[in-house]
């Protein structure tokens, strides 16, 4: 006999999740199967093949564009994340303080602001003030728009710290730096961690902005896929799409999994 | 404000402040001026940019006529990011309650399958949608082997595509509130209401959704201020002739070059993005009132 449908299960429901996932992840997955594709094909299945890998791998351009993006993730993650975990200990640690909500609406305006006002913003003023158009210019701009996504693990890492862990090392003559040296930074790493890498992956995926502040010759890894797409669609685009997606999940599971772990 | 506390937070009043806050201040001092020759300005001050949106000055008789070619883009962005927002709610309600009503230990896992795709670059997401769609992409493709179709469906490069495109890039964003919305409804209310003689449906409209509302309407708010901002999804998916905001304001530091009109364009959509933003704090402030 078939069991009676508990009155909390609407009919259809569960067929729109799997559309949802379906639009979710169909398009992507698409890519990353054509992009072992042999043959140039989308209706033929020309055998199993890295050599798409090969050829984007082997591009000078595409080589110059991934290092430039890894240069700028990684200085504009570790600057991100050094100005949100500070950020962090001002806001979290003692009673409230006048302007406690001004801070936090300017830690969360890069997450306001849409992106595309972001970047012709910062365009201006780079150029109003004199800055030649380049890698620094990339950098800074990718460090303010990290650090709300840095803020958010570490704050909510530190949240959970009982200040008593603190005070126990107050008590026993440790000075503020050497408590927060030895007790609370070990303890807030999970969150600082997890920060770090969801702003690497925010820096490393960001286009709209890096369009708009990055000078001649400096280009990143989504700004040579746009190139490449505007040209026409090659199998190359599906590799270098199929890898940075592999990155992006990647570093976003090991955010998770590390920010979740307890102290 | 004491001396620590200030020099803690001094990295992030200088970083933001500096590099975010006082270039949007900019922006708007520069929606004021006069656009320059090769793009700039010149520092006189003009209401010309926001005069351009409404009116065109005659060749002839310099009059000022009035004209909807700006006001359009600013309305089929709205009507698009409005679309979009109606079909991730289409689909995104369903799928939270889905997994809201899920046992606790898969629940999880579906949250985070909701969650990857946000943190897949937005970009490679819409080309490797633009490459799903497009003429000679599989979905024509099958569509043609299957002989459901003689020509190739033009998907790509319409206004479909778009919002298509929009869904796809902040569906995550419908579902993630709701879902926190519904997995705290006490389903006893429910049982209740069954034992009463509600019907499901009934019982959906008139139990379940007054109480989620605050979720629903959160999920809206964080798929239409987005979408009407977008950039990536209409200048790829729209090939360019189906501008949205987004597009407009970029074309201005790179084609056109009337920087004042561009600002202006910009200073615009932000004032719609933190209206969309203030009536979303206000209505969080409100319901952790109700709490």
């Amino acid at each position: 006999m078939r069991k009676p449908k508990p009155i909390s299960a609407y009919p259809g429901f569960s067929q729109v999740t799997w559309l949802c996932m379906a639009l979710l992840y169909a398009p992507i997955l698409v890519v990353a199967v054509y992009s072992f594709n042999a043959i140039r094909s989308i209706t033929t299945w020309g055998g199993f093949s890295l050599a798409w890998y090969a050829k984007a791998f082997a591009n000078p351009h595409i080589q110059a564009a991934t290092l430039n993006s890894l240069v700028v993730a990684v200085a504009a993650s570790v600057a991100a994340t050094v100005i949100a975990t500070a950020a962090a200990l001002a806001l979290a640690r003692g009673r409230g303080f006048r302007g406690r909500g001004g801070v936090f609406v300017l830690i969360n305006l890069p997450l306001m602001i849409p992106e595309i006002v972001t970047a012709v913003a910062m365009l201006i003023f780079f150029l109003a003030i004199g800055f030649q158009l380049g890698l620094l210019t990339v950098v800074i701009a990718h460090t303010v728009f990290c650090v709300p996504f840095a803020y958010l693990p570490i704050a909510a890492r530190l949240s959970g710290i009982e200040t008593f862990y603190e005070d126990a090392a107050q008590d026993l003559y440790a000075d503020r730096w050497r408590s927060f040296r030895f007790v609370l930074l070990p303890m807030m790493m999970p969150g600082i961690f997890a920060g770090l890498m969801l702003a690497f992956i925010i820096s490393l995926d960001d286009f709209i902005i890096t369009n708009m502040v990055t000078g001649p010759g400096t280009t990143t890894l989504p700004l040579a896929i746009y190139g490449m797409v505007r040209v026409g669609f090659s199998p190359e685009i599906n590799a270098i799409s199929t890898v940075m997606l592999l990155v992006s999940v990647f570093f976003v599971s090991l955010s998770y999994l590390v920010g979740r772990r307890r102290a | 404000m004491t001396r620590a506390r200030l020099l803690l937070l001094s990295p992030t009043l200088a970083m933001i402040g500096f590099f975010l806050l006082l270039p949007v201040a900019l922006m708007a001092v520069y929606s004021f001026l006069s656009p320059g020759t090769y793009g700039g300005v010149e520092w006189l001050l003009s209401f010309d940019a926001y005069i351009q949106f409404f009116f065109e000055r005659d060749f002839l008789t310099d009059e000022l006529v009035f004209h909807t070619s700006y006001l359009s883009i600013y309305f089929r962005s709205f009507v698009q990011a409005l679309a979009a927002t109606v079909i991730c709610l289409l689909i995104g309600f369903p799928t939270a309650y889905f997994i809201a009503t899920r046992p606790p230990a898969t629940r999880s896992a579906w949250v985070l399958l909701v969650t990857v795709p946000y943190w897949v670059n937005l970009l490679i997401r819409t080309v490797s949608m633009l490459f799903v769609l497009r003429d000679e992409g599989p979905l024509n493709g099958a569509l043609a082997a299957a002989g459901i179709v003689d020509a190739p469906l033009r998907i790509a490069y319409t206004d479909f595509a778009v919002a298509l495109g929009l869904v796809y890039s902040y569906l995550p964003f419908m579902v993630l509130p709701i879902y926190a919305a519904i997995e705290r409804f006490d389903f006893s209310l429910m049982e209740a209401a069954c034992d009463l003689y509600a019907g499901r449906w009934t019982i959906l409209r008139r139990i379940i959704l007054p109480t989620v509302k605050p979720g629903v309407v959160a999920g809206c708010l964080l798929v239409f201020i987005p979408s009407l901002g977008a950039y990536i999804a209409p200048d790829l998916l729209g090939g360019g002739k189906n501008l949205m905001i987004g597009n407009l304001v970029a074309l201005q530091f790179q084609g056109s070059r009337n920087w004042p009109f561009g600002a202006a364009a910009a200073v615009l959509l932000l004032s719609a993005v933190l209206v969309a933003l203030t009536v979303l704090a206000r209505r969080r402030a409100l319901s952790a009132a109700g709490n």
